[in-house]
């Protein structure tokens, strides 16, 4: 049974004629910049911040704050897509990219684990963030990151859908298996291709 | 959006099919017991989560696939209907 | 499909729009006529579901503004970047369809044989749900001695202001304003804070019940001070607002 409509109800726009082919299916563009959290904001202090890439219980690099700021940085404008079905075009982004990262350890991991503050988990493969797919980027719209949209860093995976950008990134976990994240745990699809429409598991 | 779990108030009615603000839930990760009205809720995102005022520590996490409420209560070691208060 | 009959089953059905009222520029209540209603507890609230012609729905949560025995009513804040409190502030009218369940809530809810004396705290429209545990509270000729305690930005963002001021009979009101105060006010200005409440607060010693609901920082701030002040915390309890 459908629901009954609301008569004269409108809602976040449906891509217009220029979106069209930008806007993955099911999803509508939206102006503002939800806020959507699994749980309290953490404040970590800049002084005690830090990125580390760990493998099987070791720590093969990590980089404070001032030293993460000496990387080189890009700045990128990307579509993103949310798996609550909005969308926001055109963001820009200021970050490292994750190639620059991984390109200063050794390994052949096939997968990743980001870790965050808060003990939120997202899982990717690693080709899908390299190649030019994948940052941590640590200033949204010209200004450093807010705290409620993942500051100081975040990761930022526009190609798939916006969970897997996980807020407050700590670090990211080399693994030879995927292993479900947080959401992945509860029920969401292990890779999120928007373009498949890849909510939940088994999409 | 960070809320408590009277905003949650219809969706558990629908998942334990019951009124269930007042259930009585006890943490698995630090003890603490208390009604669901008063647990932290995290609303809008993929899922709902419901945290533990006293530790943080997550709850229930409610999912809703493809029309299907999937509850994830791993996170009580008991939810009593109609027990707090 | 025929809505279950069973008592207690929370479903979705449709009511229809019985009049708009606005109370403030920015809030307006939505009287509604429920079919099969079963009567409602004060502090319960109901779930509303908007539907779009492509069929993209948003759900919210209002608390219910009236006593049991009254119409069922819901007032609502317009939030300016909210998706659903636009539509139902400007775009309902009476004669409109609105799909919604209840009664929701077995919580935060207030019956007479709770008893008291009452402290209820409310930050902005978080007055809704405390509004109905006044008019119970008359309608059913409790004595049970009440004070509410209301903060608002300005006198003109005080819902129900006029009814508000009408109360007696052992249920008293005090305002505080924290953004401007008309000339000559005599009510309390600033936020609510530790020396306000230990002025307005039922003493600990009463074994007061307190319900505190607003916006989340509010609510917090408040049922901490009262907790400090000697409140055990199971007699405070809370409901936060927020968002659109």
């Amino acid at each position: 049974m459908s629901s009954p409509v609301s008569r004269g109800f409108r809602h976040l726009r449906r891509p217009s004629a220029g979106e069209e082919g930008r806007v993955p299916p099911g999803q509508y563009v939206t102006q503002g910049f939800p806020v959507l959290s699994a749980g309290p904001t953490p404040h970590t202090p800049l002084p005690e911040w830090t990125f580390s890439i760990r493998q099987g219980g070791d720590t093969l690099k990590s980089w404070t704050w001032p030293e993460f700021q000496e990387l080189p940085a890009q700045t990128v404008t990307a579509d993103i897509h949310c798996v609550t079905r909005w969308s926001k075009l055109d963001t820009v982004w200021r970050g490292v990219s994750v190639d620059t990262l991984l390109g200063r350890v050794e390994h052949d991991a096939p997968y990743v684990l980001a870790f965050c503050d808060g003990g939120y988990t997202a899982n990717l493969p690693v080709k899908d963030v390299t190649d030019g797919r994948a940052w941590v980027a640590f200033d949204y719209d010209g200004q450093p990151l807010q705290a409620e949209h993942g500051g100081p860093a975040r990761l930022l995976v526009p190609h798939l859908y916006f969970w897997k950008s996980a807020k407050w990134v700590r670090g990211l976990e080399l693994l030879d298996h995927d292993e479900p994240g947080f959401w992945e745990t509860y029920g969401y699809h292990i890779y999120g291709d928007p373009w498949r429409e890849q909510r939940y598991a088994g999409d | 959006m960070m809320l408590d779990g009277n905003a949650i108030g219809g969706l558990l009615h629908e998942v334990f099919g019951t009124e269930m603000t007042d259930a009585e839930a006890t943490c698995a990760t630090c003890g603490a017991v208390g009604p669901l009205a008063e647990t932290v809720v995290y609303l809008r995102g993929p899922g709902t989560v419901v945290r533990c005022r006293n530790c943080s520590g997550v709850l229930m996490v409610i999912s809703q696939i493809h029309g299907v409420n999937c509850v994830d209560v791993g996170g009580l070691t008991a939810l009593d209907p109609h027990r707090a208060g | 499909m025929a809505r279950t009959a069973v008592r207690g089953r929370l479903t979705w059905q449709v009511a229809t729009v019985t009049s708009v009222a606005e109370e403030t520029d920015s809030v307006r209540t939505i009287g509604l006529e429920v079919p099969g209603w079963p009567g409602h507890r004060a502090g319960q609230h109901l779930d509303v579901r908007l539907t779009a012609e492509d069929g993209y729905t948003a759900e919210r949560s209002y608390s219910i503004a009236t006593a049991d025995g009254e119409p069922v009513a819901i007032t609502v804040e317009r939030l300016d970047d909210g998706e659903v409190s636009p539509y139902l502030t400007a775009d309902l009218r009476a004669g409109d369809e609105l799909e919604l369940r209840g009664p929701i809530g077995r919580w935060f809810v207030w019956d007479t044989s709770d008893g008291g004396p009452l402290l209820l705290v409310a930050g902005g429209s978080g007055v809704v749900p405390l509004r109905a545990i006044l008019r119970h509270r008359q309608r059913s000729g409790s004595d049970v001695p009440l004070r509410l305690l209301y903060s608002s930005r300005t006198l003109a963002d005080v819902i129900y202001h006029r009814e508000l001021d009408q109360y007696r009979d052992g249920a008293q009101v005090i305002y505080t304003l924290t953004r401007s105060q008309p000339p000559g006010w005599t009510g309390y200005s600033g936020r609510v804070d530790a020396a306000m409440l230990a002025q307005i607060a039922w003493p600990a010693s009463q074994h007061p019940l307190a319900f505190v609901c607003g916006p989340t920082r509010f609510v917090e701030t408040v049922a901490e001070q009262l907790v400090a002040v000697g409140y055990p915390p199971g007699r405070v309890k809370t409901e936060r607002f927020g968002g659109t």
